[in-house]
């Protein structure tokens, strides 16, 4: 009868079975690791005011992606207390369900923004995007003033938010068919929103960029950057409670 | 393969180790075993990983994951220590959840607690706009001075940071609006040019201009009074000192008649705590311009006050 130091000679010394067991375990791994994430319950906090976002808001994201945003900012405030206390309530897996991709990162060379939105005004805004250093004298970020001269430019506003519905976003027909006038109507408050504070609650509308005549990539950005963590009201006392008692996660 | 094999199980002369029979014109492989302590460290990880995945959340199951017998969460874990952390604060807290800030200057040590939170709470949520010395940008106001847009009481501080300036959707926001005298065509560019040099002669920055003043007081006085001194109830600013929140040269100040920057400032209320509001208001109170109380306060405030 040979050990069992004998028999794993026979895997040491056969390639191809040696490649399959190895496999075999990473598989295990990534099962067990990954997999679950898909069908257990609490994964996703069940909190109220998550809305997919405008088509503003989207134009926007798609614009904060574009020129690299990720690379110095994360959107994920991490559940503790020196995060907390400078970022706010840390992020909940459910304030991202709806990104596509999404931005919580592992680095930052700037703070966190998963709660930035309505933490300043407009304008400090748009003047820290042109010119950083003007209100942030020890920033290192680049300028970003040509997004106020440029027209936001969105060739198909209905076909971004069908293949953004197609992974589960879900934005409705309605949705999709007004995608384009909610997307101007948003950045100008003398235009008629219609029904899109009805369909995306809590949706700010207003000239973001502070030039009403037109609609730029400022506005956007803008637009976005106000709506991040302000969906759901993570400080209600209710929530905290249960976010903190919540086991087996 | 088989001839490099037949030699296994030898053991070496010199070391007296086994060899694993490989042998390649004469060299031939050593069967070293693992150091001891390496081979215990790793059991001892093993035993660990067993002893670690029933103490804590480890294995995902069907429904939900392992909870572990200790109970522990990473969110409960910040919980705990927040709850610590606030103890630690909670009579001063306490104290001034209860009382109205107009009645703050009377407790000289509740006053020093509230300034030294109010600027742990500054640092980090109003050096953006107001600048790390709270000296502001331009188009952002200096806070060291004693020039107030709205009132500089710590009552009139209070409410600004409650509900900010120009808020959209806070209905008890302050608010005011600058017409746009240029853009939108109210004045034509001679008469703005005229009222803007009788501005800057209110503070001795130009020769005063008759038909600027005539200007002025048709459509300026009426928000920034008749000798430009301002007014908080618009949050008008007092345009005789020499302080510019939007600059004070020619140029600058014919830009802001023309199209007004208008500063928006959040409001705080959902966002902090009603007495890290207070401590704020109390900071920025202290920083050097902060002002009594109007005299008329009606005597409304309730007598008792705990002592902290």
């Amino acid at each position: 009868m040979p050990t069992i130091v004998e028999r794993h000679k026979t895997l040491e010394k056969n390639i191809t079975l040696l490649g399959l067991c190895s496999l075999l375990v990473v598989a295990i791994g990534g099962i067990v690791e990954i997999a679950p994430l898909f069908w257990i319950d609490n994964t996703i906090e069940r909190v109220e005011g998550v809305r997919p976002y405008t088509p503003l808001e989207q134009a926007g994201r798609d614009i904060y992606v574009r020129e690299g945003c990720y690379t110095c900012h994360s959107q994920m405030i991490r559940p503790f207390r020196d995060e907390v206390e400078r970022y706010g309530h840390y992020s909940l897996a459910a304030e991202s369900m709806y990104d596509h991709p999404f931005q919580w990162g592992s680095k930052r060379t700037g703070p966190d923004l998963a709660r930035v939105g309505g933490r300043y005004s407009d304008s400090w805004h748009v003047q820290h995007l042109k010119d950083p250093q003007s209100v942030v004298p020890e920033s290192v970020m680049p300028s970003y003033g040509f997004l106020a001269e440029r027209d936001l430019d969105v060739p198909d506003v209905a076909a971004n938010l069908t293949a953004l519905r197609r992974v589960g976003v879900p934005y409705t027909d309605r949705d999709i068919g007004r995608a384009l006038a909610d997307l101007n109507a948003q950045a100008d408050p003398e235009a008629d929103a219609g029904d899109l504070a009805a369909r995306y609650p809590r949706a700010q509308v207003r000239d973001f960029d502070g030039d009403p005549k037109r609609v730029t990539e400022m506005d956007a950005l803008v637009a976005y950057l106000q709506v991040l963590g302000t969906m759901v009201d993570v400080n209600a006392a209710a929530a905290q409670e249960k976010l903190a008692t919540e086991k087996g996660r | 393969m088989a001839d490099n094999h037949k030699r296994a199980g030898r053991l070496d002369e010199a070391t007296r180790t086994e060899t694993v029979g490989h042998e390649w014109d004469g060299i031939e492989e050593l069967n070293t075993p693992l150091p001891r302590w390496w081979l215990w460290t790793f059991y001892a990880c093993i035993v660990f990983a067993i002893g670690y995945c029933i103490a804590y959340p480890a294995w995902p199951m069907l429904a939900r994951g392992t909870e572990g017998m200790l109970g522990w969460t990473s969110r409960g874990e910040l919980d705990k220590e927040m709850k610590q952390a606030a103890d630690a604060r909670a009579r001063t807290v306490a104290a001034l959840a209860d009382m109205p800030i107009e009645e703050l200057a009377r407790h000289p040590e509740l006053m020093r607690a509230a300034v030294a939170g109010g600027a742990a709470a500054f640092r980090i949520n109003c050096v953006q706009c107001h600048g790390v010395g709270a000296a502001g940008f331009k188009g952002f106001p200096n806070l060291n001075d004693d020039d107030w847009l709205w009132g500089g009481d710590l009552k009139a501080i209070e409410t600004t940071l409650i509900h900010g300036i120009r808020q959209p959707g806070d209905a008890a926001t302050r608010q005011s609006a600058m017409p746009a005298f240029g853009a939108d065509g109210l004045l034509p560019p001679e008469q703005i040019e005229q009222v803007a040099d009788h501005v800057l002669s209110l503070s001795g920055k130009s020769r005063p201009s008759t038909a600027g003043a005539r200007v002025f007081a048709d459509n300026c006085a009426v928000c920034h009074g008749p000798a430009g001194q301002g007014s908080r109830q618009f949050g008008a600013p007092d345009l005789t000192d020499p302080i510019w929140l939007d600059g004070g040269s020619r140029a600058e100040v014919i830009a802001q008649i023309t199209r007004p920057h208008m500063g928006v400032m959040p409001a705080w209320a959902g966002r902090l705590d009603p007495v890290t509001i207070r401590m704020l208001a109390a900071y920025v109170h202290s920083l050097g311009g902060g002002e009594e109380a109007p005299a008329a306060m009606p005597a409304s405030a309730p007598p008792a006050v705990p002592a902290p």
